[in-house]
């Protein structure tokens, strides 16, 4: 879902860069507040695992393809503010050493996939895998708060098309429409990672103040 | 330096095999925006606009003749930036902290 260059006019684009990197910033002075230098290559080790799944595009229906965008299997191991970070990082990668959305739409990307991608993770994979209780749970969550963040990103993509002239009536079904089938590969894959990634010992760290010190 | 542990390591290893062997394999196709561009008529829009010239487009090394050894090398050159770049921004993430206490 990497908006190329030339897509979105200036004022759509200005202004999506403008919040993503007031979103950015805020996240990074959350996690000042919570991560210490000992989680920092989960981080790493999250960022280099979404940007090679994000290599492997897999086939839905009628001639498309999708691939992993990561929001929620960012904020379902680490938290929301890491995951902008990680999301960030491997969206500027990608545009600045392999041409995969444009440097005018960086911060529209990252406010799609990365910000509102992780938000709406957060909000829905926390109380889930409360609800639910074990890996059930999880599952559940993990494939909800995947679908929803891809859909709530096609939804961006598609608002900020039409801020840039394309007829919002016609873009926005089109998004949607092809993104609900794509959710469905993203939450299968995300379910399976965020289990498989339990179940091999780790604890999510959805880090709260005061928490710096506890490693 | 960073305490990075056996499962992180087996984590960035897969990360590693994802994008030097699996990456040959995606798929062709267009993805959803690039579909929905193009039934709707405004791929063209982004015809010659690129900003930048980026040094490996498309995911492929320049200069490899085998499609999928370029594929994957850019794979494998893209995970050790990410994790690079990352580690690289431990200052800016990370506050100094005085656990001592």
């Amino acid at each position: 879902m990497h908006i190329p260059d030339g897509f979105l006019d200036a004022k759509t684009w200005v202004s999506a860069t403008v919040i993503s990197t007031g979103a950015l910033g805020y996240s990074i002075a959350k996690t000042r507040e919570q991560l210490s230098d000992r989680q920092v290559p989960r981080l790493g080790v999250m960022a280099a695992f979404i940007f090679a799944a994000q290599m492997v595009n897999f086939p839905i229906a009628g001639g498309t393809s999708g691939h992993l965008l990561g929001a929620a299997l960012a904020t379902a191991l680490l938290g929301p503010w890491s995951a902008v970070i990680v999301l960030a990082t491997v969206l500027m990668i990608q545009c600045f050493v392999f041409q995969d959305g444009g440097l005018t739409a960086l911060g529209a990307n990252i406010l799609n996939m990365g910000v509102v991608g992780v938000l709406v993770s957060a909000g829905l994979y926390g109380p889930l895998s409360r609800l639910v209780k074990g890996k059930t749970g999880v599952v559940l969550a993990s494939f909800a708060a995947s679908w929803a963040s891809v859909m709530a990103a096609a939804f961006m993509t598609g608002a900020e098309l039409a801020l840039s002239g394309i007829p919002f009536a016609v873009v926005l079904p089109a998004m949607l429409g092809v993104h609900a089938l794509i959710g469905i590969g993203e939450g299968v894959i995300t379910a399976a990672v965020v289990l498989a990634v339990l179940n091999a010992g780790f604890s999510p760290n959805w880090l709260r103040k005061g928490d710096v010190c506890s490693e | 330096m960073f305490a990075v542990n056996k499962k992180l390591l087996a984590g960035l290893f897969i990360a590693l095999l994802v994008a030097v062997f699996l990456s040959p394999f995606a798929s062709p196709h267009p993805d959803g925006l690039e579909r929905v561009a193009e039934d709707l008529n405004f791929i063209q829009r982004a015809e010659g606009k690129e900003v930048l010239a980026s040094p490996i487009p498309d995911y492929s090394m320049p200069g490899i003749k085998s499609e999928f050894l370029a594929t994957g090398t850019a794979g494998a050159i893209g995970v050790v930036l990410t994790f690079g770049l990352i580690m690289g921004m431990k200052k800016i993430l990370v506050k100094k902290q005085d656990c001592s206490g």
